[in-house]
């Protein structure tokens, strides 16, 4: 019996006889895919990217800076600057429930030497930069302990001179030592004794890591800042865009009434929604999968009208083989199968090599430039674009398939005849 | 062998139907040689393809060795196609991308006969019609002459019982002509049905009998004794 091979000869006979033909055709498939996979591909690298550069913070985190005020209110001129204190925060958390954590920074400019006993005897400093702030500050800044604990509201009451450490810190100043070690170790900061409460790592990255944290209320009293707060940020749990600009509305105007500037002063204050800015972002994103999607389709349907194309005159100008073969006694659908599976083989060799081309081409840019501003981790969703591919090879199999049909039911004398 | 009675066949068309064939009574034994003449829209193209299972009928009946050839399914009509009836064409319809063996093989691959097989029994079909040597050539590479007797082998290769020839010699150069017209005759000395159409009064001449077809109606219909150069032994 004609087996498997057999056939597979003839079908691959027919494409090396029209070679140019068949690499248009292939050419044309496997482009389709190609583009549709560095397409998609590259809308996820852009995608990822800007998820990345969101890692740090809490997605869900507002931010509030102090300004200077822009509007006269309650006979108070333009031109005021705005201070925080202690007292907004308490007051803020007082008004508006929906505020999960909040924390405020007291800022300690610059770069502070930090030193450490080594068990020799000897010391070992460096020189970090210094947060100070409240115990929620650990979620909007999306801090994860490794060792020990983050500040607490004890340590904040009681003025403690304790400090939370970044992993890379804790690395520099006692190399070799388990972290476990550090912990209750005394670090000397501008003059001031620190004991070690606890290690963290951040998804922020390297930097986030070398920073180190002490409670608000120690930094005002140790640095003369009185009640002074530079920045306040707070999350707003799981509300949704609009809830998130009404909350941060309503902190405005608790600022606003304690520091008697007009609630409609948008430079008074500064309020950096990330949420808002996230969203706006994913909108973005939205319409540029849209996009890519409509070209992906436009692409996918130039390969199939091709294909289409391709097999209509291929049947066409093999009236006469198909004549022939149907002469000397291939029944139509023996040839309407050769010619449906010379179609499936061209369409999905053609297409499988678009597909791992595409696929080969993103892994190398994942590879070659693992860091860059734009992209990262470009992938494609693999569904997809096999559907895209199966898609693609059904059309080309039914383009063959109908003109065959015909074909194969033509009496052949006629066609034989004429050449 | 071969028994037409009353057959009748038209075609549609816009205005109507069209009839081809109009009657036609004919009745060929085994082993007979026979032409078929008729100008073109005689009838000749249309009695070829119900004569080889390309096409059917509207009325009257065909008998093709004792079995009624009739409403037969595409499938059927193949099978019985590849295992009783042998072509020949005017412009050979070798195909191009296979060597003259793998043309002879063909058929045997539409009935399902293993590659192996098929390449022994068509290297031995190669040698019988004389082209041995030529049995890895490719059809680009042989005559016009050489290329009409691969395609006879690839008709004869199936061992059918019906050869029909579809102008064998119209395209081939009187020396060529003699010689596959004695090819065919030797064919058709070895005990086969041998159908000839042609418009070549030289070629018909080479037949013991000659059907002459006129607007879809058998006109004349001579018996013989075959005559002109090169005519068999």
């Amino acid at each position: 019996m004609t087996g498997w091979l057999d056939r597979l000869r003839e079908v691959v006979e027919s494409h090396t006889r029209h070679r140019f033909r068949t690499a248009v055709t292939a050419g044309s498939v496997a482009w389709g895919i190609f583009m549709l996979v560095l397409l998609l591909g590259a809308g996820t690298g852009l995608e990822n990217n800007i998820r990345w550069q969101f890692r740090d913070d809490a997605i869900n985190s507002i931010w509030i800076y102090p300004g200077m005020t822009s509007q006269p209110w309650e006979g108070q001129p333009v031109g005021r600057v705005v201070q925080f204190s202690n007292a907004d925060i308490e007051r803020i958390v007082e008004v508006v429930p929906e505020i999960d954590h909040i924390s405020g920074r007291f800022y300690l400019r610059g770069e502070f030497t930090i030193t450490a006993q080594t068990p020799a005897g000897g010391t070992r400093s460096g020189a970090f930069s210094v947060r100070s702030c409240h115990p929620g500050h650990r979620y909007i800044e999306q801090t994860m302990m490794v060792a020990g604990r983050y500040l607490s509201p004890r340590d904040l009451a009681a003025e403690r001179k304790v400090i939370v450490i970044g992993l890379r810190v804790a690395e520099f100043l006692f190399p070799g030592r388990p972290l476990s070690g550090v912990l209750g170790e005394w670090v000397d900061l501008a003059g001031i004794q620190y004991r070690v409460v606890g290690v963290f790592e951040d998804v922020g990255g390297e930097g986030e890591m070398r920073q180190v944290y002490i409670p608000i209320t120690t930094a005002q009293a140790a640095y003369g800042g009185g009640d002074q707060v530079h920045q306040v940020m707070f999350t707003v749990g799981d509300a949704t865009v609009e809830e998130a600009a009404g909350i941060a509305d309503r902190v405005r105007r608790v600022l606003a009434r304690n520091h008697h500037f007009a609630p409609g002063d948008l430079r008074a204050v500064r309020v950096r929604n990330n949420l808002e800015s996230f969203h706006e972002i994913q909108q973005i994103f939205v319409w540029l999968r849209i996009f890519i999607w409509l070209v992906g389709v436009g692409t996918v349907a130039a390969g199939v009208v091709g294909v289409s194309n391709i097999m209509l005159i291929s049947v066409r100008e093999r009236t006469a083989e198909l004549g022939l073969r149907k002469a000397i006694g291939a029944t139509p659908g023996q040839l309407v199968s050769m010619v449906v599976q010379e179609a499936l083989l061209l369409t999905a060799t053609a297409g499988y090599a678009g597909l791992v081309g595409g696929v080969a081409v993103l892994e190398a840019v994942r590879r070659l430039m693992p860091e860059n501003e734009y992209i990262r981790d470009p992938q494609v969703d693999m569904p997809a674009v096999i559907g895209a591919t199966v898609l693609l090879v059904v059309a080309g199999t039914l383009a063959g398939w109908f003109p065959a049909r015909r074909a194969a039911r033509v009496a052949p004398v006629e066609a034989l005849r004429s050449e | 062998m071969i028994t037409l009675s009353d057959l009748h066949k038209a075609y549609p068309t816009a205005g109507g139907p069209l009839p081809v064939l109009k009657g036609i009574d004919l009745h060929i034994d085994e082993g007979e040689l026979v032409a078929i003449m008729g100008s073109s829209g005689s009838g000749k193209s249309t009695l070829l393809n119900v004569l080889g299972i390309l096409d059917g009928y509207d009325t009257g009946a065909y008998e093709l060795d004792g079995q009624l050839v009739r409403a037969l399914s595409e499938a059927d009509a193949a099978r019985l196609r590849s295992r009783a009836i042998g072509f020949v064409f005017q412009s050979f319809h070798l195909l191009a991308h296979k060597d003259a063996t793998e043309n002879v093989a063909l058929p045997l691959y539409y009935q399902g006969i293993g590659r192996a097989e098929r390449m022994r029994r068509a290297r031995q079909m190669l040698v019988d019609v004389g082209l041995a040597d030529r049995a890895d050539h490719m059809p680009g590479q042989l005559s016009g002459g050489q290329k009409q007797r691969v395609a006879i082998a690839r008709a004869l290769v199936t061992q059918p019982r019906l050869i029909l020839a579809d102008e064998p010699t119209g395209a081939l150069d009187s020396t060529t002509s003699d010689e596959i017209m004695a090819l065919l005759q030797r064919v058709n000395d070895q005990g086969m049905t041998v159908l000839i159409v042609t418009h070549e009064h030289d070629i018909a001449a080479r037949c013991r009998r000659v059907v002459h077809l006129k607007d879809g109606r058998i006109e004349r219909d001579e018996r013989r004794e075959p005559q002109g150069a090169g005519a068999a032994p």
